[in-house]
């Protein structure tokens, strides 16, 4: 017998407070990525020769500082979320393990704020 | 709370090696390659933010034979991933569940990510003016 209420149940959030949502933000994030990356990809083959100044150009156009903004976000949000099931995964003292998080957490979006204001510098 | 005692499920080395095991595992590898590859985007943008100085730094880096060869092994992670990631958002829907479908995807997975890989570079090559 189920001590929980079916309300609870059809949450599906557990103990971890979490339900899917974590899965849903990894799938989220992949798809934002399909097209992102493609066109990060196509950009850098066209870029191949360019010097600084034609790649400050190319970043301080709004379609690039935007497209390169939503890859930054996408990639760290979708990063964090995968080395954290690592980390779960593979480390098992609760405190490594939770010291780890906590650098993966906090050093992703550091990392995410110091590329999103980089795009931002050389756009303005 | 004890958690000794729990049953485990069977590890790694009791399974046969199968394609569809080894896609598995290489695209957590991959991941993790890709997340230490953000890093150098990151530094990339970071340069280009700060000037000429420092952006001719790192393309003199990135223009090194280290430097090619790690680009190189991004650029096969991220395709090799992307593709990946394709095909588990179909596992996603319910498509390509079946064995045979799950073998042959992971098979194209393998052969694009190298033949994309490959496209890449000499396009690159290309675009720069050095394959003539």
């Amino acid at each position: 017998m189920t001590m929980r209420t079916p309300i609870s149940r059809v949450r599906g959030l557990g103990s971890a407070k979490g339900g899917t949502h974590h899965w849903w933000m990894q799938r989220l994030t992949a798809i934002a990525l399909v097209p992102l990356s493609i066109w990060f990809v196509i950009s850098m083959i066209c870029l191949a020769s360019a010097d600084y100044a034609a790649v400050s150009a190319w970043m301080a156009t709004p379609l690039t500082a935007v497209l390169m903004l939503l890859l930054v976000v996408a990639t760290f949000y979708h990063m964090q979320l995968g080395l954290q099931v690592v980390i779960e995964d593979y480390i098992h003292g609760e405190g490594t393990k939770m010291v780890c998080l906590i650098g993966l957490k906090l050093g992703s979006f550091a990392l995410g704020v110091a590329a999103a204001f980089a795009v931002l510098k050389v756009a303005f | 709370m004890n958690t000794g005692n729990r049953p485990l499920s069977p590890h790694i080395q009791v399974y046969r090696w199968q394609w569809t095991m080894m896609l598995s595992i290489t695209h957590r590898a991959t991941g993790i390659a890709l997340a230490v590859g953000a890093l150098l985007l990151v530094c990339w943008l970071l340069a280009l933010a700060s000037g000429p100085a420092a952006f001719a730094d790192v393309h003199g880096f990135l223009g090194s034979w280290l430097g090619r060869l790690l680009l190189f092994g991004w650029t096969w992670s991220l395709m090799y991933h992307l593709a990946n990631g394709i095909r588990h958002l179909f596992w996603d829907m319910g498509v390509g569940l079946e064995l045979q479908a799950a073998q042959a995807s992971a098979y194209a997975v393998i052969v694009l990510s190298i033949a994309a890989t490959l496209a890449i570079w000499v396009a690159g090559y290309m675009a720069a003016g050095a394959l003539g």
